[in-house]
Protein backbone atom coordinates (compact mmCIF):
# COMPACT_ATOMS: atom_id res chain seq x y z
CA UNK A 1 0.00 0.00 0.00
CA UNK A 2 2.22 2.57 -0.99
CA UNK A 3 0.63 4.86 -3.66
CA UNK A 4 -2.46 6.52 -2.85
CA UNK A 5 -5.54 5.67 -4.30
CA UNK A 6 -6.89 8.42 -6.96
CA UNK A 7 -9.48 10.39 -5.63
CA UNK A 8 -13.38 11.06 -7.62
CA UNK A 9 -15.83 13.52 -6.62
CA UNK A 10 -19.18 12.84 -7.99
CA UNK A 11 -22.21 15.13 -9.16
CA UNK A 12 -25.71 14.68 -8.63
CA UNK A 13 -29.06 15.91 -8.83
CA UNK A 14 -31.07 16.35 -5.51
CA UNK A 15 -33.24 13.23 -6.56
CA UNK A 16 -29.94 10.90 -6.86
CA UNK A 17 -28.42 12.23 -3.68
CA UNK A 18 -31.21 11.52 -1.98
CA UNK A 19 -32.60 14.72 -0.51
CA UNK A 20 -36.06 14.76 -2.97
CA UNK A 21 -38.46 14.92 -5.45
CA UNK A 22 -39.09 18.27 -7.75
CA UNK A 23 -40.26 19.86 -4.23
CA UNK A 24 -36.53 19.98 -4.00
CA UNK A 25 -34.97 20.82 -7.33
CA UNK A 26 -34.28 24.25 -6.00
CA UNK A 27 -31.61 23.59 -3.46
CA UNK A 28 -28.62 25.12 -3.36
CA UNK A 29 -25.42 22.88 -3.74
CA UNK A 30 -23.94 20.87 -1.14
CA UNK A 31 -21.03 18.58 -0.33
CA UNK A 32 -21.05 15.42 1.15
CA UNK A 33 -17.57 13.78 2.46
CA UNK A 34 -18.98 9.80 0.98
CA UNK A 35 -20.42 8.25 -1.71
CA UNK A 36 -24.11 8.78 -1.16
CA UNK A 37 -26.76 6.79 -3.75
CA UNK A 38 -25.70 5.84 -7.39
CA UNK A 39 -21.87 7.17 -5.95
CA UNK A 40 -21.57 4.26 -3.96
CA UNK A 41 -22.44 1.42 -6.03
CA UNK A 42 -19.80 3.23 -8.35
CA UNK A 43 -17.37 3.64 -5.84
CA UNK A 44 -17.66 -0.20 -5.30
CA UNK A 45 -17.48 -1.29 -9.13
CA UNK A 46 -14.20 1.23 -9.08
CA UNK A 47 -12.96 -1.51 -6.55
CA UNK A 48 -8.83 -0.84 -5.63
CA UNK A 49 -8.98 1.86 -8.52
CA UNK A 50 -10.37 4.83 -7.18
CA UNK A 51 -12.15 5.88 -3.81
CA UNK A 52 -15.28 8.09 -4.12
CA UNK A 53 -14.11 10.61 -1.55
CA UNK A 54 -17.41 13.38 -1.82
CA UNK A 55 -20.90 13.59 -3.38
CA UNK A 56 -22.02 17.13 -4.74
CA UNK A 57 -25.44 17.19 -4.50
CA UNK A 58 -27.39 20.52 -6.41
CA UNK A 59 -31.15 20.56 -7.27
CA UNK A 60 -31.56 20.77 -11.17
CA UNK A 61 -33.69 23.85 -11.04
CA UNK A 62 -31.03 25.76 -9.16
CA UNK A 63 -27.82 25.17 -11.22
CA UNK A 64 -29.82 25.80 -14.15
CA UNK A 65 -31.44 29.42 -12.88
CA UNK A 66 -28.89 30.86 -10.96
CA UNK A 67 -25.86 32.55 -12.06
CA UNK A 68 -23.63 31.85 -9.13
CA UNK A 69 -24.15 27.63 -8.94
CA UNK A 70 -21.63 27.32 -11.49
CA UNK A 71 -18.80 29.07 -9.26
CA UNK A 72 -20.69 27.62 -6.41
CA UNK A 73 -20.29 23.80 -7.57
CA UNK A 74 -17.09 24.78 -8.97
CA UNK A 75 -15.86 25.67 -5.60
CA UNK A 76 -17.28 22.18 -3.84
CA UNK A 77 -15.67 20.05 -6.36
CA UNK A 78 -12.40 21.29 -6.13
CA UNK A 79 -12.62 21.57 -2.23
CA UNK A 80 -12.63 17.69 -1.94
CA UNK A 81 -9.40 17.33 -4.19
CA UNK A 82 -10.51 15.61 -7.18
CA UNK A 83 -8.34 13.36 -9.38
CA UNK A 84 -11.36 13.24 -11.98
CA UNK A 85 -15.01 13.86 -12.01
CA UNK A 86 -18.22 11.70 -12.65
CA UNK A 87 -21.23 13.76 -13.60
CA UNK A 88 -24.71 11.70 -13.18
CA UNK A 89 -25.28 9.08 -15.43
CA UNK A 90 -28.44 11.75 -16.42
CA UNK A 91 -29.98 8.78 -18.87
CA UNK A 92 -32.50 11.71 -20.45
CA UNK A 93 -33.48 13.88 -17.89
CA UNK A 94 -32.82 17.25 -19.99
CA UNK A 95 -32.04 19.75 -16.88
CA UNK A 96 -30.17 17.17 -15.55
CA UNK A 97 -28.30 16.33 -18.05
CA UNK A 98 -27.30 20.60 -18.47
CA UNK A 99 -26.32 20.17 -14.72
CA UNK A 100 -23.91 17.42 -15.49
CA UNK A 101 -22.39 19.19 -18.71
CA UNK A 102 -21.70 22.12 -15.88
CA UNK A 103 -20.10 19.76 -13.55
CA UNK A 104 -18.13 18.34 -16.72
CA UNK A 105 -16.81 21.84 -17.39
CA UNK A 106 -15.92 22.23 -14.21
CA UNK A 107 -13.46 19.46 -14.30
CA UNK A 108 -12.04 20.49 -18.33
CA UNK A 109 -12.22 23.98 -17.95
CA UNK A 110 -11.41 24.84 -14.26
CA UNK A 111 -9.38 21.84 -12.48
CA UNK A 112 -8.51 20.46 -15.53
CA UNK A 113 -8.79 16.96 -14.63
CA UNK A 114 -10.80 14.18 -16.51
CA UNK A 115 -14.55 14.12 -16.20
CA UNK A 116 -16.83 11.17 -17.47
CA UNK A 117 -20.85 11.23 -17.44
CA UNK A 118 -23.46 9.16 -18.79
CA UNK A 119 -26.22 10.32 -20.69
CA UNK A 120 -29.02 8.87 -23.56
CA UNK A 121 -28.22 10.31 -26.75
CA UNK A 122 -31.03 12.83 -27.01
CA UNK A 123 -30.37 14.18 -24.01
CA UNK A 124 -29.71 18.40 -24.55
CA UNK A 125 -27.04 18.05 -21.82
CA UNK A 126 -24.52 15.98 -24.27
CA UNK A 127 -23.69 18.50 -26.82
CA UNK A 128 -22.14 20.70 -24.30
CA UNK A 129 -20.98 17.99 -21.86
CA UNK A 130 -18.80 15.89 -24.57
CA UNK A 131 -16.53 19.01 -24.58
CA UNK A 132 -14.98 18.57 -21.81
CA UNK A 133 -16.32 14.40 -21.17
CA UNK A 134 -16.15 11.15 -21.96
CA UNK A 135 -19.69 10.59 -22.49
CA UNK A 136 -21.06 6.38 -21.59
CA UNK A 137 -24.71 6.34 -23.84
CA UNK A 138 -27.06 4.85 -21.13
CA UNK A 139 -30.72 3.94 -21.96
CA UNK A 140 -33.24 6.80 -21.55
CA UNK A 141 -34.26 6.54 -17.56
CA UNK A 142 -32.94 5.29 -14.33
CA UNK A 143 -33.64 1.83 -15.15
CA UNK A 144 -30.71 1.62 -16.77
CA UNK A 145 -28.36 2.58 -14.43
CA UNK A 146 -26.70 -1.41 -13.73
CA UNK A 147 -25.73 -1.17 -17.14
CA UNK A 148 -24.42 2.18 -16.98
CA UNK A 149 -22.00 2.16 -13.85
CA UNK A 150 -19.83 -0.73 -15.02
CA UNK A 151 -19.31 0.94 -18.58
CA UNK A 152 -18.24 4.49 -16.74
CA UNK A 153 -16.38 2.41 -14.32
CA UNK A 154 -14.49 0.81 -17.01
CA UNK A 155 -13.99 3.84 -18.67
CA UNK A 156 -12.61 5.65 -15.33
CA UNK A 157 -10.59 3.03 -14.69
CA UNK A 158 -8.68 3.52 -18.26
CA UNK A 159 -8.18 6.71 -17.97
CA UNK A 160 -6.82 7.28 -14.08
CA UNK A 161 -4.40 4.10 -14.99
CA UNK A 162 -3.66 6.15 -18.12
CA UNK A 163 -4.04 3.33 -20.40
CA UNK A 164 -4.92 4.61 -23.93
CA UNK A 165 -8.37 5.59 -24.62
CA UNK A 166 -9.16 4.08 -28.21
CA UNK A 167 -11.86 5.49 -30.57
CA UNK A 168 -15.24 5.61 -29.40
CA UNK A 169 -16.58 2.94 -30.93
CA UNK A 170 -14.14 0.95 -29.51
CA UNK A 171 -14.39 2.34 -25.86
CA UNK A 172 -18.24 2.65 -25.74
CA UNK A 173 -18.33 6.82 -25.40
CA UNK A 174 -19.90 9.56 -27.41
CA UNK A 175 -17.47 10.74 -30.07
CA UNK A 176 -16.06 14.07 -28.72
CA UNK A 177 -15.41 15.58 -32.07
CA UNK A 178 -11.62 15.51 -31.17
CA UNK A 179 -8.86 13.93 -33.94
CA UNK A 180 -5.78 11.89 -32.92
CA UNK A 181 -3.05 11.34 -34.81
CA UNK A 182 -2.14 7.52 -35.78
CA UNK A 183 -0.30 6.22 -38.24
CA UNK A 184 -1.71 4.19 -41.24
CA UNK A 185 -0.02 1.68 -43.68
CA UNK A 186 -1.16 3.55 -46.92
CA UNK A 187 -0.64 7.35 -47.72
CA UNK A 188 -3.90 9.78 -47.53
CA UNK A 189 -4.16 9.85 -51.60
CA UNK A 190 -3.67 6.25 -51.87
CA UNK A 191 -6.85 5.89 -49.30
CA UNK A 192 -8.85 8.39 -51.11
CA UNK A 193 -8.67 6.94 -54.22
CA UNK A 194 -8.99 3.44 -53.16
CA UNK A 195 -12.63 4.53 -51.46
CA UNK A 196 -13.57 5.82 -54.63
CA UNK A 197 -12.88 3.35 -56.70
CA UNK A 198 -14.88 1.16 -54.40
CA UNK A 199 -16.91 3.84 -54.18
CA UNK A 200 -17.63 3.46 -58.16
CA UNK A 201 -18.05 0.12 -57.41
CA UNK A 202 -21.01 0.43 -55.49
CA UNK A 203 -19.65 -0.97 -52.52
CA UNK A 204 -19.76 0.17 -49.19
CA UNK A 205 -17.20 3.20 -47.89
CA UNK A 206 -16.37 4.08 -44.43
CA UNK A 207 -15.40 7.90 -44.08
CA UNK A 208 -12.35 8.54 -42.03
CA UNK A 209 -14.35 11.81 -41.08
CA UNK A 210 -18.01 11.75 -40.62
CA UNK A 211 -19.51 15.51 -40.94
CA UNK A 212 -21.62 16.79 -38.74
CA UNK A 213 -25.31 16.40 -39.61
CA UNK A 214 -26.94 19.59 -39.08
CA UNK A 215 -30.69 20.93 -39.13
CA UNK A 216 -30.70 24.22 -38.52
CA UNK A 217 -34.31 26.54 -39.60
CA UNK A 218 -34.26 29.81 -40.81
CA UNK A 219 -36.27 31.81 -38.66
CA UNK A 220 -39.36 32.45 -40.15
CA UNK A 221 -39.48 36.77 -40.92
CA UNK A 222 -41.16 38.94 -38.32
CA UNK A 223 -44.74 40.27 -38.19
CA UNK A 224 -45.30 43.36 -39.35
CA UNK A 225 -48.09 44.97 -37.37
CA UNK A 226 -48.42 42.46 -34.45
CA UNK A 227 -51.58 44.51 -33.64
CA UNK A 228 -53.16 43.62 -36.70
CA UNK A 229 -51.87 39.88 -36.05
CA UNK A 230 -53.55 37.05 -35.11
CA UNK A 231 -50.97 35.13 -32.12
CA UNK A 232 -50.91 31.95 -30.74
CA UNK A 233 -50.16 30.34 -27.22
CA UNK A 234 -48.57 26.82 -27.16
CA UNK A 235 -46.95 25.17 -24.63
CA UNK A 236 -44.65 22.52 -23.60
CA UNK A 237 -45.74 23.31 -19.79
CA UNK A 238 -48.27 20.30 -19.27
CA UNK A 239 -51.72 22.42 -18.70
CA UNK A 240 -54.18 20.38 -19.50
CA UNK A 241 -58.40 20.57 -18.46
CA UNK A 242 -58.39 18.89 -15.21
CA UNK A 243 -59.72 15.56 -15.98
CA UNK A 244 -57.04 15.43 -19.36
CA UNK A 245 -59.40 14.36 -22.06
CA UNK A 246 -56.92 13.48 -24.20
CA UNK A 247 -55.06 11.41 -21.89
CA UNK A 248 -51.46 13.21 -22.40
CA UNK A 249 -48.47 11.77 -20.76
CA UNK A 250 -47.10 13.62 -18.12
CA UNK A 251 -43.75 12.14 -19.26
CA UNK A 252 -42.70 11.13 -22.89
CA UNK A 253 -45.48 12.59 -24.89
CA UNK A 254 -46.70 11.63 -28.06
CA UNK A 255 -49.88 13.71 -28.05
CA UNK A 256 -50.47 17.36 -27.61
CA UNK A 257 -53.78 18.94 -27.04
CA UNK A 258 -55.83 21.93 -28.79
CA UNK A 259 -58.15 23.60 -26.03
CA UNK A 260 -60.17 26.56 -25.98
CA UNK A 261 -59.27 30.08 -24.86
CA UNK A 262 -62.83 31.79 -26.21
CA UNK A 263 -64.54 33.61 -23.89
CA UNK A 264 -61.83 33.43 -21.36
CA UNK A 265 -59.81 35.84 -19.86
CA UNK A 266 -57.85 34.38 -16.88
CA UNK A 267 -56.67 30.76 -16.59
CA UNK A 268 -57.39 30.78 -13.41
CA UNK A 269 -61.23 31.16 -14.25
CA UNK A 270 -60.74 27.97 -16.34
CA UNK A 271 -60.39 23.86 -14.15
CA UNK A 272 -56.94 23.29 -15.72
CA UNK A 273 -53.98 21.52 -13.58
CA UNK A 274 -50.62 20.73 -15.09
CA UNK A 275 -49.99 17.06 -15.46
CA UNK A 276 -46.29 17.93 -16.28
CA UNK A 277 -44.25 15.15 -14.41
CA UNK A 278 -40.88 17.32 -14.93
CA UNK A 279 -41.28 20.18 -12.82
CA UNK A 280 -43.15 20.84 -9.39
CA UNK A 281 -46.52 21.58 -10.37
CA UNK A 282 -47.61 23.64 -7.28
CA UNK A 283 -46.80 27.22 -8.73
CA UNK A 284 -48.94 26.51 -11.87
CA UNK A 285 -51.66 24.91 -10.37
CA UNK A 286 -51.75 27.79 -8.24
CA UNK A 287 -52.06 30.43 -11.22
CA UNK A 288 -52.20 28.81 -15.19
CA UNK A 289 -51.11 31.99 -15.91
CA UNK A 290 -47.63 31.85 -14.75
CA UNK A 291 -47.79 28.76 -18.03
CA UNK A 292 -49.95 30.16 -20.19
CA UNK A 293 -50.35 33.82 -20.42
CA UNK A 294 -53.65 34.03 -21.12
CA UNK A 295 -54.51 37.33 -18.72
CA UNK A 296 -52.08 39.54 -19.96
CA UNK A 297 -52.63 38.61 -23.84
CA UNK A 298 -56.85 39.45 -23.04
CA UNK A 299 -55.33 42.77 -21.81
CA UNK A 300 -53.02 43.42 -24.46
CA UNK A 301 -55.66 42.27 -27.14
CA UNK A 302 -58.17 44.15 -25.74
CA UNK A 303 -56.09 47.57 -25.38
CA UNK A 304 -54.94 47.43 -29.29
CA UNK A 305 -51.55 46.00 -28.66
CA UNK A 306 -52.06 42.20 -30.26
CA UNK A 307 -54.74 42.07 -32.56
CA UNK A 308 -56.11 39.00 -32.31
CA UNK A 309 -55.77 35.89 -29.63
CA UNK A 310 -55.96 32.48 -31.23
CA UNK A 311 -58.82 30.93 -29.90
CA UNK A 312 -56.98 27.75 -28.88
CA UNK A 313 -53.95 27.06 -27.65
CA UNK A 314 -51.67 24.23 -28.14
CA UNK A 315 -49.87 22.01 -25.45
CA UNK A 316 -48.08 18.92 -24.74
CA UNK A 317 -45.83 17.73 -21.59
CA UNK A 318 -42.25 18.60 -22.35
CA UNK A 319 -40.16 16.16 -20.76
CA UNK A 320 -38.10 13.07 -21.94
CA UNK A 321 -40.23 13.64 -24.84
CA UNK A 322 -38.31 12.08 -28.36
CA UNK A 323 -37.46 14.17 -30.66
CA UNK A 324 -38.84 12.38 -33.27
CA UNK A 325 -42.07 12.24 -31.44
CA UNK A 326 -41.76 16.33 -30.48
CA UNK A 327 -40.98 16.76 -34.26
CA UNK A 328 -44.19 14.72 -35.29
CA UNK A 329 -46.05 17.33 -33.19
CA UNK A 330 -44.36 20.03 -33.83
CA UNK A 331 -45.03 19.48 -37.77
CA UNK A 332 -48.82 18.71 -37.17
CA UNK A 333 -49.45 22.11 -34.50
CA UNK A 334 -47.38 23.86 -37.08
CA UNK A 335 -49.74 22.28 -40.05
CA UNK A 336 -52.93 23.70 -37.92
CA UNK A 337 -51.46 26.87 -36.81
CA UNK A 338 -51.04 27.55 -40.58
CA UNK A 339 -54.28 26.67 -41.39
CA UNK A 340 -56.42 28.57 -39.14
CA UNK A 341 -54.67 31.76 -40.28
CA UNK A 342 -52.09 31.93 -37.05
CA UNK A 343 -49.54 34.60 -38.03
CA UNK A 344 -47.46 34.38 -34.70
CA UNK A 345 -46.68 31.99 -31.86
CA UNK A 346 -45.75 32.61 -28.05
CA UNK A 347 -44.21 29.08 -26.93
CA UNK A 348 -43.43 29.00 -23.18
CA UNK A 349 -41.39 26.20 -22.24
CA UNK A 350 -41.03 25.14 -18.26
CA UNK B 1 -42.16 22.29 -31.72
CA UNK B 2 -40.15 26.06 -31.90
CA UNK B 3 -38.29 24.75 -34.88
CA UNK B 4 -41.18 23.38 -37.15
CA UNK B 5 -43.20 26.19 -36.57
CA UNK B 6 -40.54 28.39 -37.53
CA UNK B 7 -39.37 25.60 -40.73
CA UNK B 8 -43.30 26.37 -42.04
CA UNK B 9 -42.92 29.87 -42.30
CA UNK B 10 -44.77 31.49 -38.62
CA UNK B 11 -42.53 33.29 -36.43
CA UNK B 12 -42.15 32.32 -32.98
CA UNK B 13 -40.38 33.02 -29.82
CA UNK B 14 -40.04 30.77 -26.84
CA UNK B 15 -40.04 31.71 -23.45
CA UNK B 16 -37.76 29.61 -21.26
CA UNK B 17 -35.72 29.22 -17.95
CA UNK B 18 -32.87 26.83 -20.00
CA UNK B 19 -32.25 29.12 -22.87
CA UNK B 20 -29.35 26.84 -23.31
CA UNK B 21 -31.53 23.85 -24.63
CA UNK B 22 -33.53 26.21 -26.37
CA UNK B 23 -30.65 27.20 -28.45
CA UNK B 24 -29.24 23.29 -28.69
CA UNK B 25 -32.29 22.50 -30.39
CA UNK B 26 -32.72 25.18 -32.89
CA UNK B 27 -35.16 28.00 -31.73
CA UNK B 28 -34.25 31.52 -33.02
CA UNK B 29 -36.24 33.87 -31.42
CA UNK B 30 -35.81 33.24 -27.00
CA UNK B 31 -36.67 35.13 -24.45
CA UNK B 32 -35.37 33.90 -20.45
CA UNK B 33 -38.23 33.12 -18.62
CA UNK B 34 -38.19 33.52 -14.71
CA UNK B 35 -37.95 30.44 -13.35
CA UNK B 36 -38.94 26.18 -14.76
CA UNK B 37 -42.04 25.70 -12.43
CA UNK B 38 -43.61 29.73 -13.64
CA UNK B 39 -41.71 30.62 -16.71
CA UNK B 40 -44.05 33.93 -16.78
CA UNK B 41 -44.73 34.36 -12.97
CA UNK B 42 -43.21 34.48 -9.92
CA UNK B 43 -45.15 33.29 -6.62
CA UNK B 44 -42.77 35.69 -4.40
CA UNK B 45 -44.40 38.52 -5.83
CA UNK B 46 -47.66 40.21 -4.86
CA UNK B 47 -51.11 39.85 -7.20
CA UNK B 48 -50.34 42.88 -9.44
CA UNK B 49 -47.17 42.81 -9.50
CA UNK B 50 -46.63 39.33 -11.00
CA UNK B 51 -48.71 40.37 -13.43
CA UNK B 52 -46.82 43.53 -14.52
CA UNK B 53 -44.03 41.20 -14.42
CA UNK B 54 -45.94 38.43 -17.07
CA UNK B 55 -47.21 41.56 -19.22
CA UNK B 56 -43.45 42.28 -19.58
CA UNK B 57 -42.70 39.19 -20.43
CA UNK B 58 -45.26 39.18 -22.89
CA UNK B 59 -44.37 42.40 -24.21
CA UNK B 60 -40.60 41.30 -24.77
CA UNK B 61 -42.15 38.43 -26.84
CA UNK B 62 -44.22 40.65 -29.20
CA UNK B 63 -40.89 42.68 -29.53
CA UNK B 64 -39.09 39.41 -31.00
CA UNK B 65 -41.77 38.60 -33.43
CA UNK B 66 -41.64 41.84 -35.03
CA UNK B 67 -37.52 41.86 -35.00
CA UNK B 68 -36.01 40.32 -38.27
CA UNK B 69 -33.38 38.07 -37.07
CA UNK B 70 -30.71 36.25 -39.17
CA UNK B 71 -30.13 33.92 -36.49
CA UNK B 72 -30.47 32.73 -32.74
CA UNK B 73 -31.40 36.03 -30.40
CA UNK B 74 -32.33 36.41 -27.69
CA UNK B 75 -34.13 39.42 -26.53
Amino acid sequence: MSEKKPRVVCYLNQFFGQIGGEDKADTPPHIEMKAVGPAGALDTELGDVANVVATVICGDNYINEKDKAYSQVADLINSAEPDLVVAGPAFNAGRYGMACAKACEVAGEELNIPAVSGMYEENPGLDPAKRYAYIVPTPDSAAGMRKALPQMAGLITKILKNEELGPPEEEGYFPRGQRKTLFADKRGSLRAVEMLLKRLAGEDIETELPMPVFDEVEPAPAVREINKSTVALVSSGGIVPAKNPDSIESASATKYGRYSLKGHNDMRQLDYRSIHGGYDSVYANEDGNRVVPLDVMRELEERGEVGKLHDYYYVTTGTGTSVANAKKMGEDIAQELKDSGVQAVILTST
Amino acid sequence: MAKEIDRIGIPVVQLCSITTIARSVGANRIVPAIAIPYPAGDPELEGSEERDLRKELVKRCLTALESDVETVTEF
